[in-house]
């Protein structure tokens, strides 16, 4: 009877065991996400979710994710933070500038729960900041635009202007001027990151102005689209559109954040995340080319050579000296370029670009 | 037609304390049923929804502060409603509040102001919203016209013109050139009422808002006045009150309640003035207004509940992945609930047996 | 393809949504209803339209389940303000909201896919006239459509007689009723009508004008539609004037940017939206303080007493 006992203790034993084991591996880290806008603009807050999505799969029965669309920058913002912190949430993104004070305010109440703002930059000991190098995308755009266009004139449709927005053009402007140092832009600001029919409108009025290259810093394919339906060239944004612009897309400057947010979640899995700041471009895979299509094989060396170079440092898209469109040389506080400052609140437009930052 | 509304001989009494309780029920049977389409279960989506945000006292506090502006627009609202007096504007009367009220903010920021600052700001915002909203009234009175679509354009204006100040002239200088006013002084803030949570003295303002308009419908002539209006329009002119500065009066009241909740708003819970302050405030505050039945308790009551089902839909979207869109289907289906059961206060529906006709009526 | 032509034909796209809701709209309150549910109607029209479109490949069947969509969204909003004698302003808002939050649990699953837009006409020989052949000859069904619906309710409302019965409920209920006319019926019918030219308005969006359903898409086109009835007082040809005139300066206010004007964008965005102002105050003024010309009973609930 006694050894009959012992088997029978060591089973339930042994079988406590694995169900705590098996119940403490399910322990999974629950992982929040904040949109501003729908996950279908198939531009900005989609790729997000294509980079959760893929961190998702990395790092599969070790996270649980949650995500929050269409939450607006206002008040409301601060609560759903909030409640991602609030039920079991131990890492949280916010992906949109406009969430940076909500974020700091809840990080604020929850100190161990920790925060990723996107594009933003105050930081917090649980807060961290990061970015993408969109800028180094638009370089070698400006560059292809400078080479395809036949009219010399590139169309820029934008959102707002944000520091994020103006640098993007100028870094546009200065890849163009790099292949011809006429080139000029035409520049339609519709104040919304996303209202198709608004960006469609743009993309005409642009084209009937005789503009034969796109470029857009909006989030949906619209403009991509108009581009495929006239006949012309268009660069996508945030997200490769190829399916909208099938004979119209050269290329995109498409954010990709799954392996950022992979190592994130892997540093609280590890316990070692830590605040600081985080910049990526081409080199970190953050910003990542779509395919060069629709263009001459020249065009496309060229284009690839530049990516290289950029990539490796070679190339910086900033390099000093800068003349502003008044004339005036800009300071050049990073040494050979301009340093990440500068960058990150640049308000002035470069030489070559006629038209005034409205609300100057 | 085999049914017919008619007009009953007198209110029913039952009804008018059943009809809400009547609209919940049916509402929240109709979302049950949507729950399962969704492929959730009804019962804890129910849950979810409307019983979880009052059991903790942080979501109560959510509650408080989503209600309080739109409980404040909403007393505005109702005073224009009962005369007949359609402001759709609310909405562009908060953001011209909120603008007018940081202003002072932005003038005084970084001085060392006192404490004057806040009530300052807080009477421009009223201000702002009261002249904001008599630019239809006016078009109105003078002209004829249709005040529900000019306030409703001025909205847009509004909004274009708050764009146009944040992105511009007062853009906060150290904030990186993004569109935001510099953070509001400590003066120029509207104080929390309890530690670590958002419940501020907007609140408090919102109840006195509340009383005053109880006070002002129930027991003053301009009280009388728009109830008379509203209810009888030519009895009312018969009486010689004056229906131009009812509507000049009713709109600036509203505006001024409109901006005064912007600017609280702003000086509350957000801090700054930024291009997006309102999820809409002034439109789900016309929704409130109905749903309250014009009645300021009844808007009180209705300003919580409705804030309770912000609050609750956005716990469904973490607990049970059920889309924010099903918060509007909800709020939009509770809406015409409420207002087809107080419809059958004043009107019964009866079934008409259709006369057969006499065989012989056609030869 | 000259400046000209281009912009009128940019032009006549953004014009085609507002003038098919408008239109729809004007014979709602012609009848005496004030449906305020134009942009909840519209957006249910784009979603069920893509989402018909996406399934069935084709763009016809596509529209009429967005014609049937608004149809389905005015009835309800019939059955409560007339069956139920309901407050009508109160149940625009009400459908508004009801149809914003419907067509994005509808739509949701169709954000991303691709469909094939409706054709544009091409008649060899005439498309290809200088300055006019596109803009006569080159549109797509939902233009034309729009162009002969306009002059279909025009001779309805004036060369018809049930037209006049129609405007006859609208100014006076109380009399056409004792005259025997069914106001109940006549005004359902009208609602409906409109409901079913929001739908199609809606489904003109994502159909033709930008091939890809995002929520929210109208973006406030339904409000603007109502603006332009009462600027159009509520007749058919000044509707289509409206509708162009809108149009046209939304589309110029972006090519003025463009020029590089320099003029702040928020004031041009918020052009067409003073403009409506200002027209309302300049129309209302000739008629007089007292009233405008919109339909005397417009709006007032009626409920028949037997």
């Amino acid at each position: 009877m006694k050894k009959w006992n012992i088997i029978a203790m060591a089973a339930v034993l042994a079988i406590a065991m694995a169900t705590f084991g098996a119940s403490y591996a399910a322990e999974k880290l629950k992982i929040g996400f904040i949109y501003t806008g729908p996950i279908g603009d198939l531009g900005w807050s989609y790729q997000h979710d294509v980079g959760r999505k893929a961190m998702e799969k990395a790092l599969a029965g070790k996270v649980e994710t949650t995500y929050l669309e269409n939450v607006p920058e206002g008040p409301d913002a601060e609560r759903s933070i909030e409640q991602l912190a609030r039920t079991g949430h131990k890492l949280i993104f916010t992906t949109s500038f406009g969430f940076m004070d909500p974020t700091l305010k809840v990080a604020n109440k929850y100190p161990n729960v920790f925060f990723e703002h996107a594009t933003g930059f105050k930081r917090a000991k649980n807060v961290a900041t990061y970015a993408a190098r969109f800028y180094e995308g638009r370089y070698i755009q400006g560059q292809i635009a400078a080479k395809i266009s036949k009219t010399g004139v590139i169309g820029y449709i934008v959102s707002f202007p944000i520091p994020e927005v103006i640098s993007n053009i100028n870094a546009t402007m200065l890849g163009a001027q790099s292949v011809n140092p006429n080139m000029k832009v035409k520049i339609i600001w519709v104040n919304s990151w996303f209202d198709p029919g608004k960006e469609a409108d743009a993309a005409k009025a642009l084209i009937d102005q005789g503009v034969d290259v796109l470029t857009q810093h909006t989030d949906s394919p619209a403009a991509m689209q108009i581009a495929e339906q006239r006949g012309i060239h268009a660069f996508g944004q945030s997200s490769n559109m190829i399916k909208f612009g099938p004979q119209a897309q050269l290329t995109a400057d498409t954010d990709y954040w799954g392996d950022y947010y992979t190592k994130r979640a892997q540093a609280v899995l590890d316990g070692k995340w830590a605040s600081g700041d985080t910049w990526g471009g081409l080199d970190s895979g953050m910003v990542v080319m779509a395919p060069y299509t629709n263009m001459p094989d020249d065009v496309k060396k060229m284009a690839m050579d530049t990516q290289a170079a950029i990539t490796s440092g070679a190339l910086k898209p900033f390099k000093c000296p800068i003349t502003d469109q008044d004339g005036k040389t800009v300071e050049c506080k990073g040494g050979d370029q301009l340093d990440p400052g500068q960058i990150l609140s640049m308000n002035f437009y470069v030489k070559g670009v006629d038209d005034k930052i409205p609300g100057k | 037609m085999p049914l017919v509304l008619e007009r009953r001989s007198e209110r029913s009494a039952t009804i008018a304390i059943a009809s809400p309780l009547i609209a919940i029920a049916l509402t929240l049977a109709t979302m049950a049923v949507l729950f399962a389409i969704l492929g959730k279960n009804p019962v804890e989506a129910l849950d979810v929804y409307f019983l979880e945000p009052l059991t903790d006292p942080y979501s109560l506090g959510e509650i408080a502060v989503k209600a309080t502006p739109l409980v404040m627009i909403a007393i505005g609202l109702s005073l224009c409603y009962i005369a007949n007096i359609w402001n759709i504007g609310a909405e562009g009367q908060f953001l011209v509040g909120a603008v007018a009220g940081s202003w002072l903010a932005v003038r005084t920021n970084g001085t060392d102001a006192g404490p004057w600052v806040l009530p300052a700001m807080l009477l421009l915002g009223a201000l702002g919203g009261a002249l904001y909203a008599l630019i239809p009234a006016i078009c109105k009175v003078r002209f004829g016209a249709s005040e529900i679509l000019t306030s409703l354009m001025l909205v847009y204006v509004a909004n274009f013109g708050l764009d146009y100040l944040v992105r511009g002239p007062w853009r906060d200088p150290h904030g990186m050139n993004f569109p935001t006013t510099a953070e509001f002084d400590p003066v120029a803030t509207v104080p929390t009422l309890i530690e670590g949570g958002r419940l501020h003295a907007g609140a408090i303002v919102t109840l006195l808002v509340v009383m005053a308009a109880t006070v002002l419908l129930g027991r003053t002539i301009m009280g009388f006045e728009i109830r008379l209006v509203g209810a009888a329009p030519k009895a009312a002119r018969f009486s010689g009150f004056n229906a131009d500065k009812l509507t000049l009066f009713t709109f600036a009241v509203s505006g001024a309640l409109a901006g005064l909740a912007g600017i609280i708003e702003v000086a509350g819970p957000v801090g700054h003035l930024q291009p997006d302050i309102s999820p809409g405030y002034g439109f789900t505050a016309i929704i409130v207004a109905f749903l309250g039945r014009l009645n300021p308790v009844g808007i009180l009551i209705a300003g919580l509940f409705l804030a309770l089902t912000f609050i609750g839909g956005e716990n469904a979207e973490i607990a049970i992945k059920v889309p924010l869109d099903l918060t509007k289907v909800f709020q939009g289906i509770l809406l015409f609930y409420v207002l087809a059961c107080d419809s059958m206060i004043i009107y019964r529906i009866r079934f008409i047996r259709t006369p057969r006709k006499p065989a012989h009526a056609n030869v | 393809m000259q400046m000209f032509e281009a912009i009128m034909l940019s032009v006549i796209a953004a014009s085609t949504p507002l003038l098919l809701a408008a239109a729809g709209e004007l014979v709602t309150e012609r009848s005496g209803v004030l449906n305020l549910g134009l942009e909840g109607m519209m957006i249910m029209g784009a979603a069920c339209a893509f989402a018909g479109t996406d399934l069935s490949g084709s763009v016809v069947v596509g529209a009429l389940c967005g014609v049937f969509a608004g149809v389905a969204m005015s009835a309800i909003f019939a059955i409560f303000t007339l069956g139920l004698a309901v407050n009508q302003v109160a149940s625009g808002l009400a459908l508004t909201i009801l149809g914003t939050g419907l067509s994005g649990l509808i739509g949701a699953g169709f954000v991303g896919q691709r469909i094939t837009p409706a054709p544009q006409l091409h008649l060899p020989g005439l498309t290809d006239l200088p300055l006019v052949g596109h803009i006569l000859f080159g549109q797509d069904a939902f233009v034309y459509l729009s162009v002969a619906l306009v002059i279909g309710i025009w001779l309805f409302l004036y060369r018809s007689r049930t037209g006049l019965v129609l405007r006859a409920v609208g100014d006076n209920h109380t009399s056409a009723h004792a005259l025997g006319y069914p106001v109940l019926k006549i005004r359902a019918l009208a609602v409906l009508f409109g409901g079913g030219c929001a739908g199609l308005a809606g489904a003109f969006l994502p159909l033709a004008y930008t091939p890809f359903f995002i929520p929210g898409m109208t973006a406030g086109r339904g409000w603007i539609a109502l603006a332009l009835v009462v600027f159009a007082s509520w007749r058919p040809g000044r509707l289509v004037a409206g509708a162009y005139l809108f149009g046209a300066v939304s589309i110029l206010q972006l090519h003025a940017q463009a020029l590089g004007l320099g003029i702040p964008s928020q004031l041009m965005s918020s052009l067409p939206y003073l403009a409506t102002v200002i027209v309302l105050v300049l129309i209302s003024r000739t008629r007089g303080i007292s009233g405008s010309a919109a339909p005397a009973s417009l709006g007032v609930v009626f409920v028949p007493d037997r």
